[in-house]
């Protein structure tokens, strides 16, 4: 008789944090105390508060216990489970009240949220189909059968859904627009190819809720008319290949996948390719030669991938994302898909919330939701106490949206707006420390090194804006570097052959746009008002500081340094390589960073 | 799998499975399991309990358990909060005791008034 | 199907052009207007990657490749705006920012496509600098090619030329963004791979990046050296495109201006590789005729395009007993020149240098198989030579450009030198044998000589009109008489591998097959001069069919060196000797 369980977050966060020792640990304790036929052990999906891992949560009490390391994972045992005693040290701590919250859903990072993506993650064991159909998976597949292909559509398209990959594009338009296309076989393609740095929304589903996705891209294939589809996850995701390729032969074995598909005249299958570490390879037109075994570089659009795609066939392909909207939206309707969001951009949307703020991890809100809440609400604010400066958004994709605008709702349209877009649902917030121009040469190295070097503008375009960013964050910035930027950025952005190259001067216009002081600073003043970029940061010793202790003399690798003992010391800055070591061995405040 | 039919079949049989992990929102059941009440045999109280609500087919109350509640010496102590109801502590619980306790109080609705030893002002 | 007219606006104005046409061709065939182009190769390289040919759309965000984006009924375009202008300018100035800068020096520089778009889109400054750090190693591992990828800029007409037009894929793209360049597995060089040499990228590349290994300073020290007799043979082809070179119209025939500048030169004489074309018709007309006769293995293929052959040596393997053994024009007049000539005017072999002008890159490579050294072979005993002492029947190997750089160099007015003759006894040549420059030129040759010989009779009509032309796979079938003799042509390698694919399945309907490694034939060979004029095949063709209908005699059999070679020296055709001296041996290159 099994009275309680212990779900364990078992997404890939928690997974590094040591989740496999905590759950061995647990597993233990409960034999020690002969209770282990009572208790059941689950390990779901990521629970989306990634900061706080490993996170055990006891039903049915739902008490959320955090950051549970191997050797306290025994209290919940011993103490919660025996003696029905709750362990107060392993609860959240509200940071504004120092309370102890015991609810997981009573934590503010979550409240806010609208789990429609994520509902499963967290909730359900990944490899337990049957978990999936008790929260009424597949009954969408069943609806679906039901219903015609065009009937299909027209509620996908009702529902408003935007592509959720990055480019907004309407769902419904795609999907019909694959089904009037001529040509058989037609095929559809989920683009798991996630390259965005920091962003992990479609490596959740697929490692928390796998099923989401197959369902979907059953709807998908029978909505087209397709009897393949092609799952194409990055390489460096094997957890969630392992965990899709596992739900995809439960899927076979309960009949959801292969012929005749609950006793209709449908059949679809489903087989994983996996990519080769190219973040070109998230363009569709490039991912779809990846599939057919060639170089993945992107093709001319149009034709585009409805008309002819993987071998020149009608294909559909969308993200990881947009797919786990659909059973919901087939199952409930689409009224109650717009019932969230804004009216353009109905729905939820994950977020990967990172960088200088107190709770980061993944949240799915509603569209329109304001930088603010996101931030301020859900995030926490920004830790020790600093000032907000800007989010970025859309990875390298994207720019930033300042502080003026923390009130904005953000869709689709409204990031646009600003000079930047939604993408995946990267969402960086940088403090009042960081150098604007150094985050736009990090994104612009990015691009750089992904390039896959077919068009001149994005292969020789790109590596010149860097080359002239580079220039500028070592102080060797010139009169007209700005213009040379706005120049190239123009053709980079105007004449690319993919997304890629276009949106890769994005993060230099929008820092352009409204930190344009800073790049001045750097290129006229040579100083870097954050105190970021190692050259153009000036060390030196404050004398009346100074005790004279030698450390910093003996520790400088460019033995710039020279004083005596108990004497005030020197730095020769022709010879200081700005290395920061003094900075970091002085135990007297006296070496100033500036 | 073939129908719909058979889904269904399969969601209820695993919901019952998940049952714990369910929102229970009628209400509470809270099996104090101090080391007096381990001692005067709350553990089998506490399965008796999830046994009967399962028999009863009751799936929207939750059994947790917690510390000592200060009653030892009418050990085993249940404490039942349904919604928009005052809270009621029973004592000397025992199986025969939490079957009758479920059946009438949290099935019917009906206070099993000989077994409380206290109850929640108003 | 009547193809619908759409309305367009180009630059303002309005046209009406076929559905289905893109930006590009409707620019230029409606409105005259030439948006300039970089990467673009109609039906072959069409992935919109130099960016250079970009114009605005109206209603599009960005601008268009007007090169792959095809007009829709009621479509703004503007070629012309400061929008586009600084496009196309910047992509130009981004090309030139890591192109190497000795263009004074330069092998291509006359014609070098990248120059001539900086001038026409107005680049007067490179404000950007170089980024790539290191200069990247020539490739100079083939005998025929050498690869500058510092000069690349990555265009991919040469990938997709290997592989679309030739099905060879010896080279492509290896390496991602800056770093990528065209390469071979694993950058193992062109020698070292399935490259067949035939330089059809060379051909096609916009830069300086691919050009042949030039021969010209050995000819040059051959020529100037007086202890050798220096004798130069030429291809059919060559004559029907020299001209080019030199600023005269596409199909002149200027055979006679180019005996004149070769003897210019200096060469001792003046020899024409048809004669050895003849001899060729001779041996494997024989050859294809015993097959018929005693059952020998069918169909029998051409031989004498070196690329074709390192292409079936390299994936054909199997079929190599279907090839004739007959060697090329090019290498029996080598052999014929140190053997039967040598003899004849009591001159050392060994003094004896043998330069030929080919219209082929292939041909560099041909001359160095280890079994053309037949001549050698044939004076070897005679003349008590060490085997180190051993020389090739081919000397050296010029293209059709190096000997117009030749010609060049010594300052001769080529356009205006009067007619001259070949010498003789390797200069007289059939009509049949000019014609093996053009595709379908071999087959013609040999059922010319084929027919009267099976038949005893008298071909009344020359011209088999079904084997001309230049589609890539042509089928005829010839009434010898009553025989029915089912024949095939195939130009470009791509073609080869669809006639061969059959045969390797024992599935071909034909008897006789004739293989040309180049689209065209060799008159569109790696050798020749670099056109961009749609039509110049056509030209040379034409010029081509022309000049063997001036011939007074058109069948090999009747040429009447040929008689006298037979006669002096080789006995009759497939004789024992002219096996030895005019048959060769394939291998297997497949690595099976």
């Amino acid at each position: 008789m099994i009275r309680n369980e212990l779900l364990i977050c078992a997404g890939g966060a928690c997974i590094t944090s040591g989740e496999k020792s905590v759950k061995d640990a647990l597993i233990e304790e409960l034999h020690a105390h002969s209770i282990q036929d009572e208790v059941q052990v689950i390990e779901t999906g990521c629970m989306g508060a990634c900061d706080l891992g490993p996170i055990v949560v006891v039903y049915p009490e739902g008490t959320f216990y955090q950051k549970v390391t191997p050797e306290t994972a025994h209290l919940i045992v011993s103490e919660h489970l025996v003696k029905g005693r709750v362990v107060e040290s392993l609860l959240y701590t509200e940071p504004e009240t120092q309370e102890k919250v015991q609810s997981g859903a009573e934590i503010p990072f979550y409240t806010r949220q609208v789990k429609r993506v994520l509902r499963n993650c967290g909730v359900i064991d990944p490899l337990s189909i049957e978990e999936y159909i008790a929260r009424d998976g597949y009954f969408a597949l069943a609806t679906a059968l039901g219903m015609t292909p065009e009937g299909i559509i027209d509620v996908v398209t009702e529902s408003g859904l935007r592509g959720r990959g990055g480019a907004g594009f309407p769902t419904g338009i795609k999907w019909k627009a694959t089904r009037n296309a001529r040509g058989t076989p037609k095929y559809v393609v989920c683009n798991g190819d996630e390259g965005d740095p920091g962003a992990f929304m479609d490596r959740s589903v697929l490692e928390g809720d796998p099923h989401s996705v197959i369902e979907a891209m059953t709807i998908a294939g029978y909505a087209v008319g397709a009897q393949k589809g092609y799952m194409y996850v990055r390489a460096e995701y094997p957890l969630a290949i392992e965990r899709f390729d596992w739900a995809l032969r439960k899927a076979r074995e309960y009949g959801f996948l292969g012929e005749n598909i609950l006793g209709s005249e449908f059949s679809f299958d489903i087989e994983i390719r996996i990519g080769a570490g190219a973040f070109v390879c998230g363009e569709e037109t490039a991912l779809l030669r990846s599939i057919e075994g060639k170089r993945g570089t992107p093709s001319v659009k149009p034709p585009f991938p409805a008309q002819a795609g993987l071998w020149n066939q009608p294909t559909l392909i969308n993200n990881v994302e947009t797919y786990a909207n659909i059973p919901q939206i087939i199952t409930r309707g689409a009224e109650w898909f717009r019932s969230v969001g804004s009216s353009k951009s109905p729905g939820t949307k994950v977020f990967a919330l990172a960088g200088n703020v107190k709770n980061t991890g993944l949240v799915e809100v509603p569209m329109g939701t304001t930088l603010r809440e996101l931030v301020f609400d859900i995030g926490g604010g920004i830790p020790g106490g600093k000032e907000f400066k800007a989010a970025q958004t859309g990875g390298p994709s994207g720019g930033v949206i300042t502080a003026d605008y923390l009130d904005m709702p953000i869709d689709f349209d409204t990031v646009k707006e600003l000079g930047t877009i939604m993408g995946s649902g990267g969402l960086i917030i940088l403090d009042e420390d960081s150098c604007m121009v150094d985050v736009a040469k990090f994104y612009l190295g990015f691009t750089v090194d992904e390039s896959c070097g077919k068009c001149t503008p994005c292969r020789e375009g790109t590596r010149q804006m860097y080359h002239t960013m580079e220039r500028i964050c070592e102080g060797k910035g010139r009169d007209g570097d700005i213009e040379q930027l706005g120049r190239l950025a123009e053709v980079v952005r105007d004449t690319s052959l993919c997304g890629l190259g276009q949106s890769a001067p994005n993060p230099v216009l929008s820092t352009l746009r409204f930190y344009e002081d800073e790049y001045r600073a750097h290129i006229y003043d040579k100083k870097c008002p954050s105190h970021v970029c190692k050259h153009l940061l000036t060390y030196s010793v404050i004398a009346d500081k100074c005790v004279g202790c030698t450390a910093c003399a003996r520790q400088c690798p460019s033995h710039a340094i020279s004083g005596e003992v108990k004497k005030a010391h020197i730095i020769d800055q022709s010879k200081c390589s700005k290395c920061g070591t003094c900075y970091e061995v002085c135990r007297f405040g006296a070496i100033q960073k500036e | 799998m073939k129908s719909l039919e058979e889904l269904k079949r399969i969601k209820e049989e695993t919901l019952k499975e998940m049952d714990l992990r369910q929102a229970k929102e009628r209400g509470k059941i809270v099996v104090a399991m101090g080391t007096c009440g381990i001692a005067a045999g709350a553990k089998d109280t506490l399965l008796s309990i999830i046994d009967e609500l399962d028999k009863q087919g009751i799936h929207d109350v939750k059994v947790v358990q917690s510390g000592c509640m200060g009653l030892c010496d009418r050990e085993p102590t249940v404490e039942v909060s349904m919604k928009d109801q005052p809270a009621v502590v029973y004592g000397d619980v025992d199986d025969a005791n939490a079957r009758r306790i479920i059946r009438e109080h949290v099935g019917a609705g009906k206070v099993v008034a000989d077994l409380v030893i206290r109850r929640e002002n108003i | 199907m009547e193809t619908r007219m759409l309305n367009v606006r180009i630059n303002g104005r309005a046209y009406e052009v076929p559905e289905g046409i893109t930006i590009l061709k409707a620019a230029q065939e409606y409105a005259n207007i030439d948006i300039p182009t970089l990467c673009y190769l109609e039906g072959i390289s069409e992935e919109g990657a130099c960016a250079i040919c970009v114009v605005e759309v109206k209603g599009a965000k960005n601008l268009q490749r007007a090169c792959v984006v095809k007009v829709t009924d009621g479509m703004e375009v503007w070629t012309n705006t400061a929008r586009v202008r600084e496009a196309r300018k910047l992509n130009v100035e981004l090309l030139l920012a890591n192109h190497p800068t000795d263009c004074f020096t330069c092998e291509k520089n006359q014609i070098c496509r990248l120059r001539e778009l900086a001038a026409e889109v107005g680049v007067r400054e490179v404000e950007f600098p170089r980024t790539r750090s290191e200069w990247l190693p020539f490739d100079e591992t083939s005998l025929s090619l050498i690869r500058d990828p510092n000069k690349c800029v990555l265009c991919r007409r040469c990938v997709n030329v290997c592989a679309k037009v030739q099905s060879v894929y010896a080279i492509d793209i290896v390496g991602r963004g800056s770093n990528s360049m065209v390469s071979t597995f694993l950058d193992e060089g062109l020698g070292n791979v399935e490259c067949v040499n035939c330089g059809q990228c060379l051909l096609v590349c916009p830069t300086g990046a691919i050009t042949e290994r030039s021969e010209i300073p050995q000819v040059w020290k051959a020529l100037g050296n007086p202890d050798k007799v220096v004798v130069v043979e030429t291809a059919p082809a060559v004559r029907v495109a020299i001209g080019e070179e030199f600023g005269m119209p596409d199909g002149t025939q200027a055979t006679g201006k180019m005996v004149a500048a070769l003897r210019g030169l200096g060469f001792d004489e003046v020899f024409d590789t048809d004669f050895s074309a003849d001899l060729t018709i001779m041996e494997e007309g024989y050859e294809l005729i015993g097959r018929l006769k005693n059952g020998g293995t069918l169909p029998l293929i051409t031989s004498c395009s070196p690329g074709w052959i390192k292409f079936a040596e390299t994936f054909f393997p199997h079929v190599l007993d279907h090839v004739s053994s007959c060697k090329s024009p090019q290498q029996m007049f080598g052999t014929v020149t140190k053997t039967y000539w040598a003899e004849k005017m009591g001159i050392d072999p060994r003094n004896v240098v043998v330069v030929s002008i080919m219209p082929c890159t292939a041909k560099k490579f041909e001359k160095e198989r280890p079994e053309m050294k037949t001549a050698f072979h044939y004076w070897q005993e005679k003349m008590g030579l060490r085997d180190e002492e051993a020389f090739n029947d081919v000397d050296y190997v010029l293209t059709t450009r190096e000997a117009a750089q030749m010609i060049r160099e010594s300052g001769m007015d080529f356009a205006n030198l009067p007619d001259e003759q070949f010498d003789k006894p390797l200069g007289e040549s059939s009509g049949a044998a000019v014609i093996f420059g053009a595709t379908g030129g071999v087959m013609e040759a040999a059922l010319r000589t084929g027919y009267e010989v099976l038949t005893n009779k008298t071909l009344e009509k020359l011209e088999f009109e079904d084997v001309r032309g230049l589609a890539g796979i042509k089928s005829a079938e010839v009434n010898i008489d009553g025989t029915i003799l089912r024949v095939a042509v195939a130009n470009g390698l791509g073609n080869a591998r669809v006639l061969m694919e059959q045969v390797q399945k024992g599935e071909s309907p034909y008897q006789f097959i004739e293989i040309m490694c180049c689209p065209g034939g060799c008159l569109g060979g790696g050798g020749q001069p670099i056109s961009d004029h749609p039509d110049v095949k056509q030209r040379r063709a034409e010029a081509i069919y022309r000049e063997d209908a001036g011939k007074p005699i058109r069948k090999s059999h009747e040429n009447p060196e040929i008689v006298e070679i037979y006669k002096e020296f080789l006995g009759e055709p497939n004789s024992e000797k002219a096996h030895h001296l005019l048959h060769t041996e394939y291998c297997d290159r497949s690595c099976e």
